[in-house]
C-alpha cells in the first residue's frame, strides 16, 4: 500500500515542511493556552500591572504629577523609623484581628440560628443583610452621629438613665476611638459572614444529622463532628475575604476619624492615602501600600493551608 | 496698548458678540472695560472655550453668584466656560496630574500653594496681576507670596476664606470681658472663665484640615515657633515651640471635652446647638444660624480676629484660593480675560456681597465693598487677607508646605501633647522627624 500513498502525495505536489507555528496552532496542549490568553491579558493589564507599578513606585521618589527617580529602599528606611507608620501597622493588626474574630463568632452564631426553621424565615434572613447593603459611607455617617461627643444618642440615653454623668468621648480618646471603629466594622461585616456561612450550612445533608441523632449524638457533638468539618471550606473562603476586606478598610475610618485622634485609628490604607494623594508623596504612599502585601499574603496562606487543604477534602483521612 | 476705535471693536469677533449683547448688568460695563483695557492684550482667541475646575462651594449664594458671573463673561466675550466642581481635597491631585500630562481643564482654582507645585507649567499672568493691582489699590502681601514665583505672577489669588473666632456675646460678658481678648494671655483667662461659667468653647484637634490647622498654626507662630526656616531647614525643636505647646495645653484643659475627635464640622454643630460658646471657624456658623432662623444665636454671636501672642503681631492662618491657567491651554488670552473679568469691580463686588464674607478680597480697593459695613458682625473678615501668614510661613509655599499641612504634622504635635499622649519633647521629636521626611531631597 505504501507506494499508493506515495503516488497520491506526489500527485498533490511537494510536502510543505511543518513549522513550529503549525504545531502550536494545532497542538491540543497549546489550545488551552490560547483560550486562556484573553483572560490572562485582562488579569495582567488590570491586576498585575497596577500591582507591579505600585511596587515600583515605592522604590521611587515620585510625587503626583512628577515621575520621580529610583531611590532604592529609601522610602522603606524612612518608614522603618517612622513612629506614625508603626502605629498604623499596630492599628491595622488590632483592627483586623479583633474585628475578624468577633465577626466570625457572631456570624457563625447568627448563621446557625437562621438555619433553623422559624416563622418569617425569608424576611428575617433578608433583614440581617441590611447592614451589608447600606453603602459604607452612609453607615459610617450614622456611626459618626452615634459617636458624637456632644450629641451621641448613646451618651444621652445613658445619661437619662443616670448611668453616666458626662458624655462618652467615643472618638476623642485613643482607645475608645479604636474600639468604636472596630465595633462599627463588626456591625457592618457580620451579615456577609452570616449569610455566606448560612449558604454553606444548607449544603450539608440533613441525613447526616439524622444518622447522628440515631447514634445519640448531642448538639455540640453534631456541630463539632458534622457541621464544622463540612463547613471548613466555606469558612476558609469567607474568612479570607473578611480578613482582606478588614485589613484594607478605608471608608469607615476616613468618615469617622480620618485617622485621628493623634493617628490612633490610622490604618495602613488611610495613611497611604493621606501621604500619597493628599500629601502628594506617591512614592512613600506606595511603600506603605506595598508593606501591606506581606500581611495580606500571610493571611491568605494561613486560611488556605490551615483550613482548606485538609486531607479528607482530597479523599484522604483527616487526622 | 492699542488705541480703541470703533473699527477695531467691530473687527474683533469677540467684541462683535459683545456688541450684540450689551444688555444685562455686568456685561455692558465689561464690554467697555474689555475694549478699553483688555481687548488688545487679552482678546479671547476666536472660538475659545474654557473649562474651569474649582472647589465645591460651601455657601450656596456664593456659587450661584459665581455662575452668574461666568454667564456674564460668556455674554460679554462669547467664550463658553464650563465649570467643574471637585471637593477641596481633590483639586490639588487633579491639577498636578493635568500639569504633568499636559491635558485637562484650562483653569484650576485651588488652595494655598497649588501654583507653586508646578510653576513652570503655568502661563505668566504678570500683566493681569499688574493691571489689577494698579487699578484696585495693590495686592495684599500674602497674595504676592502665593501668586508670584521667580519674579513673575503665576496665579491670581482671587480670594481668601477667613477663619476667625466665633463667640457668644452673653457668655463673653458673663466671663467679665467687654470685648473679645486681644492677647494670648487674656484669651487664656477668657477660656478659663468661660469653662468655669459652664459656657465653654473648644477648637478642633482631630484631623480637621481647615479649623484644626488654622488654630494650631496660629498658636505655634504666636509664640515664635516655626516648622522650617527661610531655607526650609526644619527648626521645630525650639523653646518657642515648647512654649506654644504648654499654652495650648492650658487652653485644652479648659475646652469642652472631646475636641480631640473633632473634624471640621463638629464645632459648627456644637455651636449651633448651644453646647459651646466660642470656637474658631469661617462665618458659616453665622450664615447657618441666619438660614435656620435661629434668631437668639444670630443676635448673641459675633466674630473676632485672633489674639496676638508674645511675638507681638498677628499670626493668623487663613485659607487662600489662587486661580491659575495651564500652559497647555489653547486659549491663554481667554483665560487671562476671564481672570481679569472676575476681579473687575462690576463683577467682583457683587460676588463678594453674595459670598456674605465667606470670601475675602486680595485687592485693597475692595475694602470699600458694602459687605464689610452692611453687617458689622462680618467686618472683621475684611482684614483677613492682610493679616494672614502663608503656608510654610518662613519657608517656601511649595509642595512641601502643602504636604506638611496634609499630613497634619503640627496638628498632631499639639494633639499628642495636650491630650497627654506624649511629653513636650516626645511630641516635638515626632513632628521634627515627620518634617525632615517631607523636607528632605528635592523641593
Amino acid at each position: 500500500m505504501a507506494h499508493v500513498a506515495v503516488a497520491t502525495q506526489a500527485a498533490k505536489g511537494p510536502l510543505r515542511a511543518v513549522t513550529a507555528w503549525d504545531r502550536l496552532k494545532t497542538d491540543r496542549n497549546w489550545l488551552g493556552a490560547w483560550y486562556m490568553l484573553p483572560a490572562a491579558a485582562f488579569l495582567i493589564l488590570f491586576l498585575a500591572y497596577p500591582l507591579l507599578l505600585g511596587v515600583w513606585l515605592s522604590f521611587t521618589d515620585a510625587r503626583i504629577g512628577q515621575a520621580g527617580e529610583f531611590v532604592g529602599l529609601e522610602n522603606y528606611e524612612w518608614l522603618w523609623e517612622d513612629s506614625v507608620f508603626w502605629t498604623s501597622v499596630f492599628n491595622t493588626l488590632l483592627y483586623t484581628g479583633v474585628a475578624s474574630v468577633i465577626k466570625f463568632a457572631v456570624g457563625l452564631y447568627l448563621a446557625l440560628l437562621l438555619n433553623r426553621h422559624m416563622p418569617f424565615k425569608a424576611i428575617i434572613r433578608a433583614v440581617v443583610l441590611i447592614p451589608f447593603i447600606v453603602p459604607t459611607v452612609l453607615s459610617a455617617i450614622a456611626f459618626w452621629w452615634l459617636y458624637d461627643t456632644q450629641f451621641s444618642i448613646v451618651s444621652w440615653t445613658l445619661r437619662q438613665l443616670g448611668l453616666i454623668t458626662a458624655n462618652i468621648n467615643f472618638l476623642g480618646d485613643v482607645w475608645n476611638a479604636r474600639w468604636s471603629t472596630i465595633f462599627a466594622n463588626i456591625w457592618r461585616g457580620v451579615p456577609f459572614i452570616a449569610i455566606t456561612l448560612l449558604a454553606g450550612l444548607q449544603t450539608i445533608s440533613p441525613s447526616l444529622y439524622e444518622a447522628a441523632t440515631i447514634d445519640g449524638a448531642r448538639a455540640w457533638q453534631m456541630f463539632r463532628h458534622i457541621t464544622y468539618p463540612l463547613l471548613t471550606p466555606i469558612i476558609a473562603v469567607v474568612m479570607t475575604f473578611s480578613v482582606l476586606f478588614t485589613f484594607t478598610d478605608f471608608q469607615l475610618i476616613w468618615v469617622l476619624t480620618r485617622g485621628g485622634p493623634v493617628n490612633a485609628t490610622h490604618l495602613m490604607a488611610t495613611l497611604s492615602y493621606q501621604r500619597a494623594i493628599l500629601g502628594s508623596y506617591l512614592g512613600e504612599g506606595a511603600a506603605i501600600a506595598t508593606a501591606m502585601i506581606p500581611f495580606l499574603l500571610a493571611a491568605i496562606l494561613i486560611s488556605w493551608f490551615g483550613l482548606q487543604r485538609r486531607k479528607w477534602q482530597q479523599g484522604g483521612r483527616d487526622d | 496698548m492699542n488705541k480703541f476705535t470703533r473699527r477695531s471693536l467691530l473687527q474683533s469677533a469677540t467684541a462683535a458678540a459683545a456688541t450684540g449683547l450689551l444688555a444685562g448688568s455686568g456685561a455692558g460695563e465689561w464690554a467697555q472695560a474689555l475694549a478699553q483695557q483688555a481687548a488688545t492684550s487679552w482678546k479671547p482667541e476666536p472660538g475659545a472655550e474654557l473649562t474651569l475646575l474649582r472647589w465645591k462651594r460651601f455657601v450656596q449664594s456664593e456659587e450661584d453668584s459665581f455662575m452668574a458671573l461666568v454667564a456674564n463673561f460668556t455674554k460679554a466675550t462669547g467664550v463658553k466656560v464650563t465649570v467643574v466642581n471637585e471637593s477641596l481635597d481633590d483639586v490639588q491631585p487633579k491639577a498636578s496630574v493635568a500639569a504633568n500630562i499636559g491635558s485637562g481643564p484650562d483653569l484650576f482654582w485651588g488652595l494655598y500653594s497649588l501654583p507653586h507645585l508646578f510653576p513652570a507649567k503655568l502661563i505668566d499672568v504678570t500683566d493681569v496681576a499688574n493691571y489689577l493691582g494698579k487699578k484696585y489699590g495693590g495686592w495684599v502681601p500674602s497674595a504676592q507670596v502665593y501668586g508670584r514665583s521667580g519674579g513673575k505672577w503665576i496665579a491670581i489669588p482671587v480670594g481668601y476664606n477667613g477663619n476667625v473666632m466665633n463667640y457668644r456675646i452673653s457668655a463673653m460678658e458673663k466671663a467679665g470681658f467687654k470685648a473679645f481678648p486681644k492677647t494670648t494671655d487674656e484669651f487664656l483667662e477668657y477660656c478659663k472663665a468661660t469653662k468655669k461659667n459652664n459656657t465653654p468653647g473648644g477648637m478642633a484637634l482631630g484631623h480637621a484640615s481647615g479649623d484644626g490647622n488654622a488654630w494650631v498654626h496660629w498658636c505655634l507662630w504666636a509664640f515664635g515657633g516655626n516648622l522650617v526656616d527661610a531655607k526650609d531647614k526644619v527648626i521645630i525643636d525650639s523653646p518657642e515651640t515648647a512654649k506654644a505647646l504648654e499654652y495650648a495645653k492650658q487652653l485644652y484643659d479648659n475646652f469642652v471635652p472631646g475636641t480631640a475627635s473633632w473634624n471640621d464640622a463638629f464645632n459648627n454643630k456644637a455651636f449651633l446647638a448651644g453646647e459651646i460658646h466660642w470656637t474658631n471657624n469661617g462665618v458659616s456658623i453665622y450664615a447657618a444660624a441666619k438660614a435656620q432662623k435661629m434668631q437668639n444665636i444670630v443676635d448673641d454671636m459675633d466674630h473676632a480676629l485672633w489674639p496676638v501672642g508674645p511675638v507681638g503681631k498677628p499670626t493668623e492662618f487663613h485659607v487662600a484660593y489662587p486661580l491659575l491657567a495651564m500652559k497647555y491651554t489653547k486659549y491663554p488670552n481667554a483665560s487671562k480675560a476671564f481672570m481679569a473679568f472676575l476681579m473687575e469691580a462690576e463683577n467682583y463686588d457683587k460676588w463678594l456681597i453674595d459670598s456674605v464674607a465667606y470670601i475675602t478680597h486680595p485687592l485693597n480697593a475692595y475694602d470699600k465693598n458694602p459687605v464689610w459695613t452692611s453687617d458689622k458682625k462680618l467686618t472683621v473678615c475684611r482684614d483677613v487677607a492682610k493679616r494672614t501668614l502663608t503656608a510654610g510661613h518662613l519657608g517656601s509655599v511649595g509642595e512641601r508646605a502643602a504636604a506638611a499641612l496634609a499630613d497634619f504634622i503640627v496638628l498632631d504635635m499639639f494633639a499628642s501633647y495636650v491630650s497627654g499622649r506624649e511629653s513636650v519633647k516626645g511630641s516635638i521629636k515626632i513632628a521634627e522627624r515627620q518634617a525632615q521626611r517631607l523636607y528632605r531631597g528635592r523641593a
